[in-house]
């Protein structure tokens, strides 16, 4: 570092470098480090019981075989492309029935949330369907579509779709009555109201219908895998269990726990991103 | 400029009237079940303009002002398009209003900034739905920032700036499409005084660059005094005109010229104008709360 001759010049500091959008920023980055490092010893403590309590004999090891072998069994069936196999076609599922939840839930939110009149008629047919279990409905999917790969994606369109729908008309009432004045005193159309200013306005809504949507398409497809399938991590864990390849069951669970975390946090940088004129409010000037 | 025959119909009166207001009535239906009383009976309609005639010449800067709930927003509602009269016509330039009128341009109390839209964006706005280009409208959005001294401001949000920078930026967004009327509500209203006195000479600065025609309504008789080449007074609710009163100080003005006699002339001539409707207006509290809610 060196120090300015005329310390009364207010040149801000060369950057060097600077952080790509997709990164996060050094303060949130420092804020994760932390909260693993003191969530850390919590998981140790558990990895070493799961280790141990097999090996020691205070749990029967073919239905709790040690974590070393679990994770022996997880880097095998890596090794084969296995389990990338299992994991695209369970995630494939689960992503063409979130994408048709979103591409049904988002014009049919839009216009239940600013046309009364085409909500009442649709209310009720919506909060039938809504309570009805998508687990209860598979066997009606399976009948209907088959054993094959449009059933389970029907039960992951399902498993998502009402979470958006929801979202989706609770953002558009949320709208702001005085944006809506506003956008049509400077001659906004009605399309151009529903692109500039309802959609934007209901993003924060929709986006966090969009967080539990897609937690719950997977959650449903691994369900209607163990149940109907003949892949996916679902069908893989399932599998597994019945053939007493317990070490193989356990690693298809830990993968999919990995995949719900990382798949989590992406959701929320997700979030974060598309709301941050919002956020910014909390922190007032940035 | 080639006007057809029909445009010119309209125009034939001699005098330029930018904005004119014939016989605008306005009542209000309350939703089914509820009512308030009016003179003694029972009602579930709302008288709140009763016949307001007014005549804004082209570039005039016109001040409103009246007792609370005296319809004065509604009738900016009118002219702006948003709101349709129960009774008579409002023109721009000869021409009943009927929907916004792309020369109008509109300033709220509240700023009314898209939260989600940058400052540049939100100028940029009315641009855009008109389909001006992405660089065209970017520069003009730049200029109009500039213009209000927000230069190095262009991409905060809304939430991230002062009430008194969301104001500039909002009257910037409104003044960005050249408008011949510019319509204000209470614009400075939620501000602090020291902000308010800055932002209308600001205010003052740019409208004497461009003369379009404003509109601005205004709870303050300084406010209505400083800015106004004309004050119209409205009588409380159902609102007429009750008398307007022509401003013959200097322009520029400045903010000391508040403290000249003949500023101190028209603040009295004002207020005793407005003293008479305001304890009506207070007598019709009660009713004022419950159409306002």
């Amino acid at each position: 570092m060196t120090l300015a001759t005329d310390n009364s010049t207010d040149i801000p500091p060369r950057v060097w470098w600077s952080r790509p959008a997709f990164l996060p920023a050094p303060s949130s980055l420092r804020h994760a480090i932390s909260a693993i490092g003191l969530g850390l010893p919590a998981l140790l403590v558990l990895a070493l019981a799961w280790e141990l309590a097999p090996r020691l004999g205070w749990i029967n090891s073919i239905f709790f075989p040690p974590l070393s072998q679990v994770l022996a069994a997880l880097g095998e069936m890596i090794g084969s492309g296995l389990l990338a196999q299992h994991i695209g076609i369970s995630l494939q599922r689960a992503a063409i029935g979130f994408g048709l939840a979103v591409a049904v839930a988002l014009p049919l939110g839009l216009l239940m949330g600013r046309y009364a009149l085409f909500e009442k008629v649709s209310d009720f047919l919506v909060q039938a369907l809504r309570n009805t279990s998508q687990f209860a409905l598979l066997p009606v999917f399976i009948l209907v579509l088959g054993i094959g790969e449009a059933s389970k994606i029907a039960i992951t369109f399902y498993a998502a779709v009402f979470f958006l729908l929801v979202n989706t008309i609770v953002g558009v009432k949320s709208v702001d009555p005085l944006h809506l004045k506003a956008a049509r005193s400077m001659g906004t159309s009605d399309w151009n109201l529903f692109r500039k200013v309802i959609l934007p306005s209901a993003i924060p809504s929709i986006v966090a219908g969009a967080r539990l949507g897609v937690k719950s398409s997977l959650f449903s497809v691994i369900a209607a895998e163990m149940l109907a399938a003949q892949s996916g991590i679902g069908y893989l864990i399932q599998n597994s269990s019945l053939m007493l390849e317990t070490d193989r069951m356990y690693a298809g669970i830990l993968t999919l726990t990995v995949i719900g975390f990382l798949l989590n946090y992406a959701l929320v940088a997700f979030e974060a991103r598309a709301t941050r004129w919002r956020a910014s409010e909390d922190k007032g000037f940035a | 400029m080639s006007l057809s025959a029909t445009d010119l119909a309209p125009l034939a009166a001699p005098a330029a009237q930018r904005i004119a207001l014939r016989d605008v009535r306005k009542t209000f239906q309350l939703k089914p079940g509820q009512s308030v009383t009016l003179d003694g009976r029972s009602s579930d309609r709302i008288p709140v303009l009763s016949g307001v005639d007014l005549d804004i010449p082209q570039g005039a800067f016109v001040t409103v002002v009246g007792p609370s709930g005296s319809g004065k927003s509604v009738l900016l509602d009118i002219i702006a398009g948003l709101t349709e009269p129960s009774g008579g016509t409002a023109a721009i330039d000869g021409r009943k209003v009927a929907r916004p009128h792309p020369e109008t341009a509109y300033v709220f109390q509240q700023y009314a900034l898209f939260p989600w839209r940058t400052a540049l964006q939100n100028i940029e706005y009315p641009l855009e739905v008109r389909g001006v280009g992405r660089a065209a409208r970017r520069e003009r959005a730049r200029h109009f920032l500039h213009l209000f001294g927000l230069k190095g401001f262009e991409d905060r949000y809304p939430s991230q700036l002062s009430g008194g920078m969301q104001q500039r930026v909002a009257i910037a967004r409104a003044l960005a499409t050249d408008p011949q009327v510019l319509l204000m509500d209470e614009p400075f209203a939620a501000l602090d005084a020291q902000t308010r006195d800055i932002l209308q000479s600001e205010l003052l600065r740019i409208w004497e660059q461009i003369r379009t025609t404003v509109v601005f309504v205004t709870h303050s008789i300084d406010e209505a005094i400083f800015l106004a080449d004309r004050i119209v007074v409205m009588t409380a609710r159902p609102a007429q005109v009750k008398e307007t009163i022509a401003v013959d100080l200097p322009r520029p003005r400045d903010i000391d010229i508040r403290n000249s006699d003949a500023f101190n002339a028209y603040r009295v001539r004002v207020w005793d104008a407005l003293r008479e409707e305001v304890s009506k207006a207070q007598r019709d509290w009660a009713l004022a709360a419950a159409y306002n809610a």
